[in-house]
């Protein structure tokens, strides 16, 4: 198998030269769509982006052409779909630089790769009177299953505050970790504002402890390089249909020792080695974190994703999308009664803004009639809705396909909600 | 789909920046908190009743246009009523908002409460109109809380 999917891999995409952005979203269906008779503008990126046809013919080919289980078949089509299936694997292991493909465990999103090492680490090593130190801006995906384990365990939440800018506090990090913390669970990008964390500098510290730490990637990885062997990171998660594939997709990476101490996840086929009514052994890493059958189409899909971000390059991506969010910002900012929340000197492709006296959904519906997609709301960050006392904000959250022209749009229909409630 | 002129309409732009009733009732015997997870529409309705009437009823709380004009509406709807008239009126104006009550060819008391009927066009929005007609509901029956999920 092994020889298989190395060949698999070795037919790398190639790169296209220069950025053109209409021939980019020319690989996007969905976008040549109309809604409310305008134009689609797809702004909510940040909590779904779209999927090129590229991903989409991946996993229809596996749909087509492969579908059968995987690990499981000595038959033709499952032998195709398991090197399919861990072909993508290896992609994900070259697009975060994890030492052995094994390191990287498909799981359904980001909250189930927390949600994994909640109960495969946390459950495991972590006991009464330990402290957890998450961050103030923390989606719920990133403090629930903490919350829930310290209320069975006895254990302390502790959290990194942070200025009204939206960047956290550093001083008081250090100041809480101590050699009662146990564990570190912390955003590299929050969703709500858009700020990137200094999180090499994060992990570093926690180190200093011992302290294992995991690193919430879902909004890094649509938009930045991963690097986790250089992060040195414990553990770092995210999801697939934030990264141009499909839902269902994800993975948890952990280092190999400590995937290797934990508890599994979930029990089931796939993830032992031999059962017997009196034991159980647990098959090998990865396979021991993935219990029944996965989403085989979407994880291939992830692969095929990769590939396409290969060929589009994510430096050209990023830089393009830095330029955007600068032209957003800007012309945001110009409007009058507009307040933009989150301004941290560190931010990326995410815009999150309150208008004076309109409430963020009242401008979600203006601007969906418009075609815009935009999201209102709290983004699953409640805390941080507290702690800048605002009940909600409303989102434009960007990825490269976007346009000035959008971003043009945009700021007009703003202007016409503001026209409307005046 | 309803044209945006319909659901903002100009009766509901001036609830939202001048709600009716809007504070806390002193002498309220009856009270309720809704709560909108989805928005994080919030509010609180205060009903003072007395010989099965609603001699008052008041609200305040945050949230979007819809929910405060149609929290303010509520409240001018239901002050004076009985509180079997309050519950037919909460009752066809949630049939109304979810699409069950066609108000034009069905017999109701809605009047004026129709305006809101373009929401069940905005399916992320009908929680909105339907907020402070829950806790009203929930106030008059003792429930301390409501949440629209
Ligand atoms: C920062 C962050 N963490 C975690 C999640 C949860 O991701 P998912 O719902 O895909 O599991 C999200 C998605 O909204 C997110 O933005």
């Amino acid at each position: 198998m092994a020889a298989i999917v190395e060949e698999l891999i070795t037919i790398k995409p190639k790169p296209r030269d220069g950025w053109d952005v209409e021939r980019i979203r020319k690989d996007f269906p969905v976008l040549r769509q109309t809604v409310n008779d305008k134009p689609l503008v797809y702004l909510d990126n940040a909590a779904s982006s779209q999927v090129p046809m590229m991903v989409i013919e991946r996993g229809a080919q596996y749909i087509e052409q492969e579908h059968s289980n995987i690990h499981r078949g000595v038959h033709y089509l499952s032998m195709k779909a398991t090197t399919a299936y861990e072909g993508a694997r290896e992609k994900v292991k070259r697009f975060i630089n994890a030492r052995e493909a094994k390191e990287c465990i498909f799981v359904r999103g980001a909250t189930e790769g927390i949600n994994l090492v909640m109960h495969g680490y946390g459950r495991k090593f972590i006991g009464p009177g330990d402290e957890i130190v998450i961050s103030a801006m923390e989606h719920h995906a990133n403090i629930v299953p903490w919350q829930m384990l310290c209320e069975e365990k006895g254990a302390k939440l502790r959290v990194i505050p942070m200025n009204d800018a939206g960047e956290l506090l550093m001083d008081e990090y250090d100041a809480l970790l101590n050699e009662k913390t146990r564990f570190v669970a912390v955003a590299h990008v929050s969703n709500a504002l858009g700020t990137i964390n200094p999180v090499k500098e994060i992990i570093e510290r926690a180190h200093k402890y011992g302290v294992p730490i995991l690193i919430d990637g879902a909004q890094q990885a649509p938009h930045g390089t991963i690097d986790v062997q250089d992060l040195d990171c414990d553990f770092y998660t995210f999801s697939g249909h934030k990264m141009f594939a499909p839902t269902g997709s994800g993975v948890v990476y952990g280092k190999a020792r400590l995937l290797e101490q934990m508890n599994p996840f979930q029990g089931g086929g796939d993830m032992i080695k031999s059962v017997t009514f009196e034991k159980t052994i647990y098959a090998d890493l990865p396979n021991k974190f993935e219990a029944g059958t996965p989403a085989i189409a979407s994880q291939i899909g992830l692969g095929a994703a990769i590939d396409y971000l290969n060929i589009i390059g994510r430096e050209k991506a990023a830089a393009y999308e830095h330029e955007l969010l600068r032209y957003a910002t800007e012309r945001l900012s110009a409007i009058e009664g507009v307040r933009i929340i989150g301004t941290a000197r560190e931010k990326l492709s995410v815009l999150s803004f309150t208008i004076e006296n309109v409430h963020p959904h009242d401008i979600g519906t203006i601007l969906d009639q418009q075609g815009i997609a935009i999201r209102a709301g709290h983004h699953c960050a409640q805390p941080v809705m507290q702690r800048l006392k605002i009940p909600a904000t409303a989102r434009a959250s960007f990825a490269f396909y976007n346009t000035k022209a959008e971003v043009d749009v945009l700021a007009d229909a703003i202007e016409k909600v503001i026209e409307v409630f005046s | 789909m309803s044209e945006l002129s319909e659901l903002y309409q100009q009766v509901i732009l001036d609830h939202n920046k001048k709600p009716r009733n809007f504070h806390k009732l002193e002498n309220a015997n009856h009270s309720a908190e809704g709560f909108n997870p989805l928005c994080g529409d919030h509010l609180n309705v205060y009903l003072h009743v007395e010989d099965d009437q609603v001699k008052d009823v008041s609200f305040e709380g945050s949230g979007c246009a819809i929910s405060k004009a149609s929290a303010s509406m509520m409240t001018q709807a239901v002050k004076g009523k009985t509180k079997a008239e309050a519950e037919k009126l909460f009752n066809e104006f949630h049939r109304m908002a979810t699409g069950q009550l066609n108000e034009e060819t069905e017999p109701n008391d809605l009047g004026k409460l129709t305006i809101f009927a373009g929401v069940r066009d905005f399916p992320a929005r009908v929680k909105c109109a339907t907020l402070s007609w829950h806790t009203m509901h929930a106030a008059l029956n003792e429930q301390q809380k409501v949440s629209t999920e």
